[in-house]
């Protein structure tokens, strides 16, 4: 790697690193997006901060009917976590699906929700559990729904200085069941489409479903016109299919090298179901 | 008497037995061109084109210059006099573009070198490159052959306004009788899509000039040491006797490693420029952008069949996109899938025309197959295609027409002479081992069920061991020197250049036979050219056919004289000399090599006519290039929905003539059909209208990858050469030979209801997926 200079801060605090970045300094986490950037001097950074040594800065805790997943948090840890795998396994199954090992034992969920790739994984996860952000900055800390989190294409509702320091997830009870389904860009490893969902059912009727999608186009989004068609249904076979075909209505879908949009779509209207009938089976 | 520890008498030869080379390799204690540093050592960053087309108006070095680091900044003007790239090919009428190391007044592609920045260390060499303004006048690219032939295209070179580097025919037989006999024509237009060879470690060179004794060391990674050294001390004017070359620890080639490059002169220019070594490491972008491409061909073909499946003659127009220059190969890439166009069929007639395209890209080369995967995969598919028209099984007509074997040696009617082969033997074993008959039947209970499911055949002929001298652009023999040292211990000194094949390993198992010594006894020395006998150097699947065959011819001459030493010491003249002993038929007495060798070197008494040491060299010269064949079998399906391909079974059967070691073997077909698979299905190099490689990072060029790959059952057939005394043909290319042709049989086998007959690679899931749409509401 041959970039150009900068400065390098490790600084072993939150606080000292929130007062390094609101001088304009740039956060590196895991640094597999950012790093290759850098020596491809597609960016610059003048200085860098690196979250790695900052104590406490990552940690999966179960509290309450939540769990919080410190930003400096590995995709590995998140994959391995037995809590996740128990308590909120669409996050842990979404974390085995990025990238590949050695991307999974360096990347951070912060720093990729913080990238906000419109093709990542996480963020179709997140979306679905509707999951809080928790952004600091040297003087404030607020919370974001994942809804409002992801705003455009490497955009997000993160101000200037601030940096995600945590991530929020629900625990579901028993009755819900999850399922995250990905096309794999076979040269990258990002989602060509990847559908997360997250679905519970009362007695024999689909009575919450969520559908998080990721690829498909600017950002990750929530499906919301499937996710009310499922709603109240029993989940058959012919249910899944329609709502599946409502995943990609009315989205402006990318099309790039790997797939057109009508491709995309397609593809999304097929990984829905697949995420749909998974998600369903898997209801305990 | 003394006997030698050093003697063993198990045979290596055709044993598993672990590369060598590997623990080094995978303890991360190989020296690569980047391990290499040197006091005083300055760093070469390059400044490269961003536009496919354009005219340098000026260039401002200036604010480089200044940076505080920069030793010094050139451009094309100051290496004017450094010469041309040089291009080996030679054919009739060829244009050759001048391919000056630096661009002087105008850029042909993206990436063309421009200018270069020497610096204490490789930052502020990049820095300095970010430095330098260069005011271009963009013109309008052409990137595609098709498109670069048609009327009114954007001329490559403005002296060439029709974009044509050269044409060439070539025929056999009777074509036209063929033609106008024929109960069947099938034709079609294939395309062998453009492709981007990547060894893991780049390129890099360090160049490092002494002025006071005129020598030039030059560490490079290559595959072909000796014509690096031939060819840049002459564009230098320098004095090949003064200049080494060294390929250090070589991280695959692949075929992009032949050539010599730009930077290899331009870096020996730039040290003997400053007095000082210099380095400088090809970038993963560089080498996508700057280091060959392979294949880039579309071929029309029309074959003439009988009724009965008879092939009876091939019409083949190729256009090859060249891309904007040639490397050392470039225009002979196409001339050898004429000569292999007619596979292993009979094929009396045929009739070839070459048009190479210059376009606005990089320039293509030999990749790990280098002319033979493009002519197998054309034979091969349509092959099918006739099988399809006269609804005969691929199988059966591939075994209707194969060479014979009491044919053989067999001339073909592109010229050449099979060696030896029983070429429906692959093709049957395969077709064994799959349980033809038996997949055949669940294809039509798959049909039924409305799943995709293909059987894929190909056998598949290569052309290897380069070969004739006469027949290749710089010597085909190849050199060995064997040395048993005063200890006994054997030292091997080889005109190749191995970077990855394992002659390491296998030269020391056909020392250790002949010999009769222990392969630890022997160390095997490459890549220094002042160090080993001048060698052509390791590429079309040569090195052991070739090399090997050299110290092979080398450590009879040796044996000779161990003997001699042996008749002396034992005072008989009735010696044999085996397992690395000396024996007196008689006497029953025996010496071994360490006391033979022990003896040589004291030279207290010599046997007549023989100087003391115990030393062989033999330069070898092949009478014919060899011929492997094999066959591959793949079972696929292709998903309804979503169009992506999964590979059920693949079989592997080559032949490649005698094993030294199967373990070897096995991995170079792994590779190799690794690589033929990245091409049926995923790699492409893709250049949009201005001549911008969109494929140009690992993020968008999909290498195959391990968690990619299927279970490759492999297996053997042996049809030993009569060219060499090993019996060996070559096996390095084998596996991405037969590969594509099979896949993509395979695949459009499994399309074949829905009316399909032909696919251009790669098959994308999107591509079949479109196909299958519109076959569904058709």
């Amino acid at each position: 790697m041959i970039p150009q200079q900068f400065e390098y801060s490790a600084p072993k605090t939150l606080d000292e690193a929130l007062g390094l970045l609101a001088e304009g300094a740039r956060p590196l986490a895991g640094g597999m997006s950012l790093i290759p950037m850098m020596k491809l001097r597609l960016s610059n950074p003048e200085h860098l901060v690196d979250l790695g040594r900052i104590k406490d800065l990552s940690y999966i805790r179960e509290q309450g009917t939540v769990i919080h997943i410190g930003a400096t948090t590995t995709h590995h840890d998140v994959e391995s976590s037995p809590l996740l795998r128990g308590k909120c396994p669409l996050l842990a199954e979404t974390a085995s699906h990025i990238g590949d090992v050695q991307v999974r034992n360096m990347g951070t969920i912060g720093g990729s929700v913080a990238h906000a790739d419109p093709a990542a994984d996480y963020p179709a996860a997140l979306q679905a559990l509707e999951a809080k952000i928790v952004l600091k900055g040297a003087k404030s800390e607020r919370t974001v729904s994942a809804a409002d989190f992801f705003v455009d294409t490497f955009t997000t509702a993160l101000e200037s200085g601030e940096i995600v320091r945590e991530v929020i997830v629900p625990v579901d009870g028993s009755g819900t069941g999850t399922s995250y389904q990905k096309v794999l860009q076979p040269a990258s490893g990002f989602a060509i489409v990847g559908i997360a969902v997250r679905v519970r059912k009362q007695g024999d009727k689909v009575a919450m479903a969520r559908i998080g999608v990721t690829g498909l186009s600017n950002r990750a989004f929530r499906a919301t016109a499937a996710e009310k068609a499922l709603e109240g249904r029993s989940g058959s076979p012919a249910e899944i299919q329609a709502v599946a075909a409502l995943v990609g209505q009315g989205v402006d879908a990318n099309s790039d090298l790997h797939a057109s949009a009508d491709y995309r779509l397609h593809l999304a209207s097929v990984y829905a179901a697949k995420a749909l009938a998974v998600a369903l089976g898997r209801i305990a | 008497m003394a006997t030698t520890t050093i003697t063993k008498t198990e045979k290596l030869v055709g044993k598993r037995i672990r590369r060598r080379e590997d623990p080094r390799l995978i303890t991360g204690t190989a020296t690569y061109v980047d391990d290499i540093k040197m006091p005083g050592m300055l760093y070469a960053a390059i400044l490269r084109s961003p536009h496919a087309a354009a005219k340098i108006r000026s260039i401002d070095i200036s604010k480089a210059k200044a940076l505080k680091g920069v030793h010094a900044v050139f451009v094309g003007e100051d290496t004017k006099n450094a010469g041309a790239v040089p291009c080996g090919a030679s054919l009739p009428g060829l244009r050759v573009p001048h391919h000056n190391v630096l661009a002087i007044d105008r850029v042909y592609l993206v990436g063309h070198p421009v200018a270069v920045v020497v610096a204490t260390d490789r930052y502020i060499a990049r820095d300095g490159v970010e430095l330098i303004e260069v005011d271009y006048e963009v013109e309008n690219a052409v990137a595609d052959p098709e498109k670069a032939l048609a009327p009114g295209a954007h001329a490559v070179h403005p002296q060439w306004p029709d974009n044509v580097a050269f044409t060439f025919h070539q025929e056999g037989g009777d074509v036209t009788k063929a033609f106008a006999e024929a109960d069947v024509i099938v034709k079609q237009r294939i395309v062998s899509q453009r492709l981007i060879p990547n060894s893991m470690e780049t390129r890099g060179v360090v160049a490092d000039w002494h002025a006071a004794d005129r020598t030039m060391n030059l560490y490079t990674s290559t595959q072909a040491p000796h014509l690096v050294r031939s060819l840049v001390a002459q564009i230098l004017g320098l004095e090949e006797n003064r200049f080494r070359v060294v390929a250090p620890e070589v991280g695959g080639g692949f075929g992009a490693k032949i050539q010599t490059y730009a930077e290899e002169i331009l870096l020996a220019w730039i040290s003997m420029k400053l007095q000082k070594p210099v380095k400088w490491i090809e970038s993963r972008r560089e080498n996508f952008l700057c280091t060959i491409h392979g294949r880039g061909h579309v071929d029309f073909y029309e074959i003439a069949a009988k009724r009965d499946g008879t092939i009876t003659g091939i019409k083949l127009k190729i256009i090859q996109d060249l891309g904007a220059y040639f490397t050392v190969l470039t225009p002979a890439i196409p001339t050898l899938s004429v000569l292999m166009m007619p596979g292993l069929y009979r094929t009396p007639s045929i009739s070839a025309d070459i048009v190479g395209a210059f376009t606005n890209c990089t320039p293509t080369d030999a990749y790990r197959g280098a002319g033979r995967p493009e002519a197998t995969h054309g034979i091969e598919r349509m092959v099918d295609m006739v099988a399809a028209e006269l609804k005969m099984d691929p199988a059966e007509i591939r075994l209707k027409n194969f060479v014979r074997n009491e044919e053989f040696p067999f001339p073909t009617a592109t010229g050449l002479v099979y060696d030896s082969g029983d070429y429906s033997a692959p093709l049957k074993k395969a077709m064994e081992m799959a349980g033809y008959d038996k997949l055949r039947k669940e294809q039509v209970e798959a049909r039924k069920q409305g799943r995709y499911m293909g059987i894929g055949l190909c056998a598949y002929g290569e052309i290897c061991a380069f070969g004739p001298s006469p027949a290749t652009p710089a010597g085909g023999w190849e050199s060995a020197t064997v040395k048993i040292e005063p200890s006994g211990q054997v030292t091997v000194l080889t005109g190749i250049s191995p970077h990855g094949q394992g002659e390491e390993t296998t030269f020391a198992q056909i020392v250790g036979d002949e010999l009769g010594v222990g392969i630890d006894d022997v160390l095997v020395v490459h890549g220094d050219t002042s160090m080993v006998p001048y060698g052509i150097g390791t590429f079309g699947s040569r090195s052991t056919a070739v090399g090997g065959t050299a110290l092979y011819f080398a450590l009879q001459d040796l044996k000779a004289t161990i003997k001699k030493f042996g008749e002396m010491l034992l005072e008989s003249d009735d010696v044999t000399f085996a397992g690395g002993q000396c024996t007196c038929n008689k006497s029953g007495k025996s010496i071994g090599v360490k006391g033979i060798a022990a003896a040589a070197y004291r030279a207290m008494k010599l046997p007549p006519n023989t100087g003391p040491g115990l030393v062989a060299t033999h330069f070898w010269e092949p009478p014919n290039f060899t011929f492997p064949f094999g066959a591959h079998l793949v079972v696929t399906e292709v998903n309804g929905e979503t169009g992506d391909v999964s590979i059920k079974r693949y079989i592997a059967i080559d032949d490649c003539g005698n094993i030294l070691n199967p373990l070897i073997v096995d991995g170079q077909v792994h590779g190799g059909v690794a690589q033929g698979i990245g091409q049926a299905l995923w790699e492409q190099a893709v250049y949009d209208d201005n001549g911008q490689l969109v494929t140009g990072e690992f993020m968008d060029y999909t290498m195959p990858r391990a968690h990619m790959m299927p279970w490759i059952e492999s297996g053997h057939t042996i049809t030993p050469t009569p060219v060499n005394p090993l019996g060996v043909k070559g096996v390095g290319e084998a596996g991405t030979i037969g590969a594509s042709p099979a896949v993509v049989n395979s695949v459009v086998d499994a399309l074949s209801p829905l009316g399909v007959r032909h696919l251009d690679m790669p098959l994308t899931p999107e591509k079949l997926w479109k196909l299958i749409s519109a076959g569904r509401n058709a």
